[in-house]
């Protein structure tokens, strides 16, 4: 009994303690958004409820709680009820195995800040679950029964199929230098090594633009599309159920930008700095707090993006993802590979 | 007709320069946080051109009494048929006044043809603008209320015209 006590009580602590986190960093990028994107604009941003709007997300989930509930009658309701989970559910479910730190020790027993240690293929994980939300986007858009919809669901899909390529070969190299596909074993040959956006520059910039288009954002939002096509996939989605769709958005912005930070910027990483000197329990929160402030530049960055760039056309989309990423993601893997292979760079285990 | 595109180096046809020009734009107004154009609208209001075409409201003369004759202009040119007029007799010079003098504000588009026709400048669109309201019947204006309307200070000083005296 206490064997499975002591397994079950810190993982229980760990998924509370960072869904608390994840679901208030959801909350506050959308505030950000609006706030981003009103400064950018000129103008103030919300800034009723609350010191400085700090309580909008507040206000904007019980407004989602009190809205109605809508489902249309041309829709087919089994799906249509279960889309928006599909989308929110796997955006969740990536934060098990992200680490958000090295580790905290507390009385000789060291937990790692992470959900599932030791999870060696932490990245497949991530990349197979996080492209799950865009089943949510097709079922919810093709179940509306509404053609608007279903543009966005076959945009959806026809967008992921050309991203998934690029951005997976661009993951590739990554891999091969630090030798593993666990997300720690990747933030640990970074450190005391130049991080890998330097050495990867080229994989780097193709999965930034994969990713932009993984998460449905501008400039790649197409399946959203709400100059041409309404409000896409989610048109018909009204209350709770396109709260839902929309965390999941966030979440999966979230889920990008930990996953840029973990296997280009040196996850906690920082240079110069080693965690286990700050002592047992310090080290691991500093390391943590270190990757939270990454991955709010990288928020800040995909704010920064949006309210910048007009939405692609889909041809040119298309023309981006296979005639562009997927070439520049080959070359990339040829030429990291020689370098590794017959010139001896990459990562001395 | 046809359109020469520019020529386009690689560079540019990758889209970045253009890009980054963008971002930089964009990131410049971050911190213009005096030339925000937010107008934060319950506290503090726009100055209204002097024509702004407001409710309409029945003015009064330096006798204290409505202008209006009773001549039912405003009501026979009033498009969308707002305006109703109950005329009676009265003692005063202008020997007709209105006994009863009602505007819809649920019909009133707001045309300004009713100042315009009036002989006696009796009725005005003047500067309000916040008219809603949850029932409709109290968007039924009566006599009483466009006069108080009609003697409340305008927002702007020195908009209304100087009152004359009805002549006989």
């Amino acid at each position: 009994m206490n064997a499975w006590l002591a397994i079950l009580l810190p993982a229980a602590v760990k998924i509370v303690a960072i869904l608390a986190i994840v679901l208030t960093g959801v909350a506050y990028t959308t505030l950000a958004e609006r706030k981003v994107s009103a400064w950018m604009q000129d103008r103030k941003g919300p800034n009723r409820v609350g010191p400085f709007g700090l309580l909008q997300p507040v206000a904007d989930g019980m407004k989602f709680f009190f809205k109605e509930d809508i489902t249309p009658r041309q829709a087919y309701r089994p799906v249509y009820l279960l889309a928006p989970l599909i989308t929110l559910v796997p955006a969740l479910v990536t934060f098990s195995v992200i680490p958000f730190g090295t580790s905290i020790t507390v009385a000789g027993k060291s937990y790692p800040l992470w959900i599932a240690p030791g999870m060696d293929l932490g990245l497949l994980f991530l990349l197979s679950i996080s492209s799950l939300a865009i089943y949510g986007i097709i079922l919810g858009g093709w179940s509306s029964g509404n053609k608007y919809s279903v543009f966005g669901a076959l945009r959806g899909a026809s967008q992921v199929i050309s991203y998934e390529l690029g951005a997976g070969l661009s993951l590739l190299t990554v891999v091969i230098w630090s030798g593993s596909f666990g997300l720690a074993d990747i933030v640990a040959a970074q450190k005391g090594h130049p991080w890998f956006f330097l050495t990867h520059f080229l994989g780097f910039v193709v999965f930034l633009v994969a990713i932009f288009a993984e998460t449905n954002r501008l400039p790649f939002d197409l399946p959203e599309g709400e100059s041409e096509i309404v409000g896409g996939y989610h048109t018909e989605y009204s209350g709770l159920r396109f709260a839902m769709f929309f965390m999941g958005e966030y979440a999966n912005m979230i889920t990008a930008s930990a996953l840029l930070v973990l296997l280009f910027f040196g996850g906690w990483n920082l240079p110069f700095v080693d965690w286990a000197k700050f002592g047992p329990v310090w080290g691991g929160v500093l390391s943590a707090a270190v990757f939270f402030t990454k991955i709010a530049c990288f928020l800040f960055f995909f704010i920064w993006v949006r309210w910048t760039l007009p939405r692609f056309r889909y041809d040119q989309l298309m023309d981006i993802g296979w005639k562009r990423l997927f070439p520049l993601a080959l070359a990339n893997l040829l030429l990291m590979t020689t370098l590794m292979v017959f010139f001896g760079f990459g990562v001395k285990k | 007709m046809r359109l020469q595109r520019p020529k386009l180096t690689w560079w540019e046809r990758t889209y970045f320069p253009a890009i980054l020009q963008g971002l930089v734009i964009t990131f410049r107004h971050i911190p213009r946080f005096n030339k925000r154009v937010t107008l934060e609208y319950p506290e503090v209001r726009w100055g209204l051109p002097r024509k702004y075409r407001g409710a309409p409201v029945l003015l009064t003369g330096l006798d204290g009494q409505e202008k209006c004759t009773s001549c039912k202009l405003c009501q026979f040119i009033c498009p969308p048929k707002a305006i109703n007029i109950v005329a009676g007799e009265t003692d005063l010079a202008k020997e007709k006044f209105p006994r009863e003098f009602t505007v819809d504000m649920g019909l009133c588009i707001f045309c300004g043809y009713c100042q315009e026709v009036c002989p006696v400048e009796a009725i005005w669109l003047k500067d309000e603008y916040e008219l809603a309201d949850y029932d409709r019947t109290r968007l039924i204006y009566t006599k009483e209320e466009l006069l108080a309307r009609g003697r409340k200070q305008p927002y702007l000083p020195g908009k209304e015209k100087p009152l004359e005296e009805v002549k006989p």
